[in-house]
């Protein structure tokens, strides 16, 4: 149920992340989710790609230092409220949302949203007990 | 059997005194008689040897340095005609000219005894088994740890440096109790057991005595871990003697300094004024009995500081701590003194097997300003910003902790610190004073 999601650690200087999604073209691997994350110094790059293990490789093979991580690809609905249901479901069950992100969507009626959080388990099974659309992995790569 | 020679090693520290200044008057007359360097300087500073009237006035004597050696080469500063001289051992000489020592049959006896005291420290005695695994030659490693295990009765396995794989299978079929060698040697002949599929089980192994670089106590845990030993730290310099001047007993706190042979002194490297029992600065010995080379004051470059209080292990001889960094790369920040070794260790308590780290100095409005560049490693990167956060914020605290100055943190990317001759640049002064 889980999405592998690839994170790089990235100076704040220009030209870093041109030079990431560059390896990435170069490998022919096609990034459907991307967010970053950032502070004065550094910023932590997320992505989903189609090609995770390729993607985490060949990054490695250029001196980045990245990272694989498990994360949720639900689908919500998309009219006003439809975020807030999901996220009221994880809040009653104390389940803590690290970060979370949207997706460049692409379905019609639908919001695509990636969520990283604390108790990932039990966060899947609460999920589909409220019948949320939980995205497998395969089909969120190949968005 | 717990020392070599309890009498010394365990010597009330007036009785110590007592002989340490006798030998000191000699060995004072002996340099002004026949060393014409040590002459001249003596004179300049209008001094002669009737001026020791105390250990204290060691401190009116001269230093001597590495230049000096260089600049009296080959055998400028022997203290007895050549045809006493026995042995030759010599620096390799990286940097210009190497740095010659001379022993005569005295001296080489000296050395042996030291050399003993350090070996029992660390658990051997006549039924060991010594692999010495340090080079043999002009260096004095693989021939000063060989006249200590002689002296002690026990086998010596003379098998030098390098040679890995057979090093191991002999370890293995003469059952070796003490190996010898430099720390890094060590965790190579480590992994090298591991690729030959041999468990430190089949090893009777107990101890190694370990020197010759700098260590860190993380280096120490891998190494008594990967070969289930008890690791010791042994220090030496070949212009004092080799290894032996410095030893670790079994409490692993502070290497005691063969003093009855070897008087330490810690100076301000900068004023070179003498500093007090725990303080830290350029460590200074006197040679106080040698015969072929005996020193005045020679600055080892190396800081650290000394202790007195009786070890746990009941030897009086003074501890000198780890050697913490070279006063060559010394730098002072707001008046204090910081080593790239003080943060190394910050950062390998981290958790971080060899961290690479940068130090930027500069002066903003007048300020000295540290800036400690960290590369990020996968070990410690997340993707959580938080977490990062929390990491500099650690590393901030425990490096102002250390050094009691504050710093700016900031993590970078892997390789992004330059690297040359495949070490890493560790300071970079951009002061304009
Ligand atoms: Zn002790």
């Amino acid at each position: 149920m889980f999405v592998k999601q690839i994170s790089v650690f990235l100076e704040n200087k220009s030209g870093r992340l041109a030079e990431v999604t560059g390896i990435l073209g170069r490998h022919d691997i096609d990034i459907s989710a991307l967010s970053i994350a950032d502070t004065t110094d550094f910023g932590i790059l997320r992505l989903i790609v189609n090609k995770p293990d390729l993607a985490l490789q060949v990054l490695k093979e250029n001196g980045f230092t990245v990272s694989a991580t498990d994360v949720i690809a639900i689908a919500v609905e998309d009219k006003p409220g439809g975020l807030a249901k999901v996220l009221e479901i994880l809040y009653k069950k104390d389940i803590g949302i690290e970060y979370m992100y949207a997706f460049v969507g692409k379905l019609s009626d639908q919001a695509l949203v990636i969520l990283k959080v604390e108790k990932a388990d039990e966060a899947i099974e609460v999920l589909k007990e409220n019948n949320v659309k939980i995205l497998p992995a395969e089909e969120v790569y190949a968005l | 059997m717990r020392y070599w020679d309890e009498h010394i090693e365990c010597m009330e520290r007036s009785t110590l005194q007592e002989i340490q200044f006798k030998r000191l008057v000699e060995t004072v007359k002996r340099v002004y008689t026949s060393v014409p360097y040590y002459r001249k300087k003596m004179q300049e500073r209008g001094i002669i040897p009737e001026d020791i009237k105390s250990l204290d006035d060691l401190k009116k004597l001269p230093f001597t340095t590495k230049q000096d050696l260089r600049d009296n080469y080959p055998y400028g500063l022997f203290a007895v005609p050549l045809s006493e001289i026995v042995r030759i051992h010599a620096s390799s000489g990286t940097t210009g000219k190497p740095t010659v020592v001379g022993y005569t049959k005295h001296d080489i006896g000296i050395w042996s005894e030291v050399m003993a005291r350090t070996l029992v420290a660390a658990g051997a005695d006549k039924h060991s088994f010594v692999q010495i695994a340090y080079g043999y030659g002009l260096f004095t490693g693989g021939l000063g740890v060989h006249y200590g295990a002689e002296r002690i009765g026990a086998s010596v396995i003379p098998i030098s440096s390098g040679n890995t794989r057979r090093q191991i299978q002999l370890m293995v079929d003469f059952g070796t109790t003490v190996l010898a060698c430099t720390p890094s040697y060590a965790l190579y002949l480590a992994e090298t057991m591991e690729e030959m599929e041999i468990d430190k089980s089949q090893l009777k192994l107990k101890s190694g005595v370990f020197g010759a670089e700098p260590w860190s106590e993380n280096m120490r845990k891998e190494i008594e871990s990967k070969l289930n030993i008890k690791a010791y730290d042994i220090y030496g310099l070949s212009e004092i003697i080799g290894p032996g001047v410095s030893f670790e007993c079994e409490y692993q706190c502070g290497m005691h300094i063969n003093e009855d042979h070897f008087l330490p002194e810690i100076i301000n490297p900068e004023t070179g004024e003498v500093l007090g029992e725990g303080e830290y600065g350029e460590l200074v010995f006197t040679t106080i009995t040698k015969e072929g080379l005996p020193l005045i004051r020679y600055r080892t470059r190396d800081i650290t500081a000394l202790h007195y209080d009786r070890c746990k292990c009941g030897r009086t001889l003074v501890r000198m701590e780890k050697v913490i960094g070279r006063t060559d790369d010394m730098i002072i920040i707001r008046g204090v003194n910081v080593f790239p070794s003080q943060i190394e260790s910050v950062l390998l308590e981290m958790g971080e097997v060899e961290p690479h780290y940068q130090l930027i100095v500069d002066r903003i409005n007048n300020l000295d300003v540290l800036e400690v560049l960290v590369e990020v490693s996968e070990r410690m990167f997340s993707d959580e910003v938080k977490k990062l956060e929390q990491l500099e914020k650690k590393i901030t605290k425990a490096i102002e902790e250390t050094l009691g100055i504050s710093v700016k943190v900031r993590l970078v990317e892997p390789k992004t610190i330059e690297r040359s001759e495949g070490k890493a640049k560790r300071v970079i002064d951009k002061r304009k004073i």
